[in-house]
């Protein structure tokens, strides 16, 4: 069956019973309408933007472009996973071990997946390029902010522990073996969890759109098991970086925990 | 060498700073060599720190030593069920003395003791001052840095006693 086409009718019907809700629910939470209303418009914005530039990629199959496209949305990825964090690094440029975390997960998970796997012509197409790109930054970095959040938190928490064990001539890394653990621990949760849901309390994404544009179930299936996977696998991998180089700063050349290397970030 | 000073002077910072774990001015030389020029863990397991309030991270306290610590024990009149106990049902004078014969595990050259004996009564802090200096002191090559408010008069007669204050230590002979 061919993919049945919404039309602009169907979005500002949709579109209407939100605003009805916000509108609704503004004597009882007043922020929230507000809040419902300038996310509702950015989503639109946004997705109309990205919706255009793919339409023009798509007749501009162009490597330099999409390359471009692939650097502002990893760059994008990499400010949101230093948003909403507790600390910040005193040291700016600090805040790019997320960016170069999720810059090496999830390219060496794409390179995998379109040269090995989809194998398309020209290899960096943009029907495959940037949405599974982008599939996986908007999953690592979960697994990226979260370890990095638990990483500087913690270490604040547990700076007698750390320290103790300096104390006793352990160095950084085994100072910070409990830290770096229990922080991957945290961020692959959202992954596994992703896999343990998939087919029985959700049906993923990436398979439901391809069901919907009327692929074969199985093939859809078979796209679906391979990203969930190389999601978990960029997730894992951005998080590891993450949690061995924010351990690394947190200490300086003489293996002394630098707690002042942190601030707390204004929100 | 037994350092006095009034709270505040910079006593725990200065045993910080002697076992490299807050940047300092100044050089630190253990035997003529740089306290720059060894590895850092190495150094600390030279110049060992035991804080006034120590840390623990395993559940017992046995699981911080790697070797049989019952003669010590029986020194510092201490039960040998101690190390099987979790920690947190320790006393605070208990975990002291554990934290003690922790940092003795590796045989520094130097032991930084942070007010060690100030949750302790009199007759556990005389067993504690004579095990350090029949077990410790004894090796010709080793030495302690003790901080207190208020030492024993046996540890005064036998350090060396310096006070902090200002900024600067002056001995007190």
């Amino acid at each position: 069956m061919e993919m049945i086409e919404l039309s602009y009718a169907d979005l500002a019907l949709c579109i209407l019973l939100l605003s009805m809700l916000a509108l609704f629910q503004r004597n009882l939470a007043p922020g929230l309408t507000r809040q419902l209303f300038i996310s509702m418009v950015r989503m639109l914005l946004q997705l109309s933007i990205i919706g255009l530039v793919l339409t023009w990629l798509f007749s501009h199959v162009q490597l330099s472009w999409i390359l471009g496209i692939a650097l502002l949305m990893i760059l994008a990825a990499g400010r949101e996973a230093n948003a909403r964090q507790t600390y910040s690094w005193v040291t700016r440029w600090n805040i790019w071990i997320s960016t170069v975390a999720l810059f090496i997960a999830t390219t060496s998970m794409l390179l995998l997946m379109l040269l090995a796997f989809i194998q398309a012509t020209p290899w960096y197409h943009p029907q495959y390029f940037i949405p599974l790109l982008g599939m996986l930054l908007g999953n690592s970095l979960n697994g990226v902010s979260l370890a990095r959040e638990y990483m500087t938190v913690t270490a604040h928490d547990a700076q007698e522990r750390i320290e103790g064990q300096l104390m006793q001539g352990a160095n950084w890394l085994q100072a910070t073996v409990f830290l770096r653990r229990q922080a991957q621990h945290n961020a692959m949760i959202p992954a596994i969890n992703s896999m343990a849901a998939a087919g029985i309390i959700s049906l993923p994404g990436m398979m439901t759109g391809q069901i919907l544009a009327g692929t074969d179930p199985s093939q859809a299936i078979r796209y679906q098991i391979v990203i969930l996977i190389l999601i978990a696998i960029a997730t894992g991998l951005g998080s590891l970086i993450t949690t061995f180089f924010t351990a690394r700063q947190l200490f300086d050349k003489r293996q002394r925990l630098r707690l002042d290397r942190l601030k707390p970030a204004r929100h | 060498m037994c350092i006095q000073g009034a709270s505040g002077t910079g006593k725990s910072l200065l045993l910080k700073a002697l076992a490299d774990l807050i940047p300092a001015q100044g050089e630190v030389l253990l035997q003529n060599q740089k306290q720059t020029d060894i590895e850092p863990s190495q150094w600390r397991r030279y110049v060992t720190l035991v804080p006034a309030m120590p840390s623990w991270w395993h559940p017992t306290a046995g699981e911080h030593f790697s070797c049989n610590i019952d003669n010590y024990l029986t020194q510092l009149g201490l039960p040998h069920s101690i190390v099987q106990q979790p920690i947190h049902t320790l006393s605070t004078g208990e975990k002291q003395r554990l934290a003690i014969l922790r940092a003795l595990q590796h045989n520094p050259y130097v032991l930084l003791l942070d007010e060690p004996t100030a949750n302790l009564d009199p007759v556990s802090q005389s067993r504690l001052e004579q095990f350090l200096f029949d077990n410790f002191l004894q090796q010709t090559d080793r030495s302690i840095i003790w901080v207190a408010h208020h030492p024993s008069p046996w540890l005064v007669d036998r350090a060396q006693n310096f006070t902090l204050h200002g900024g600067c230590l002056s001995g007190d002979d």
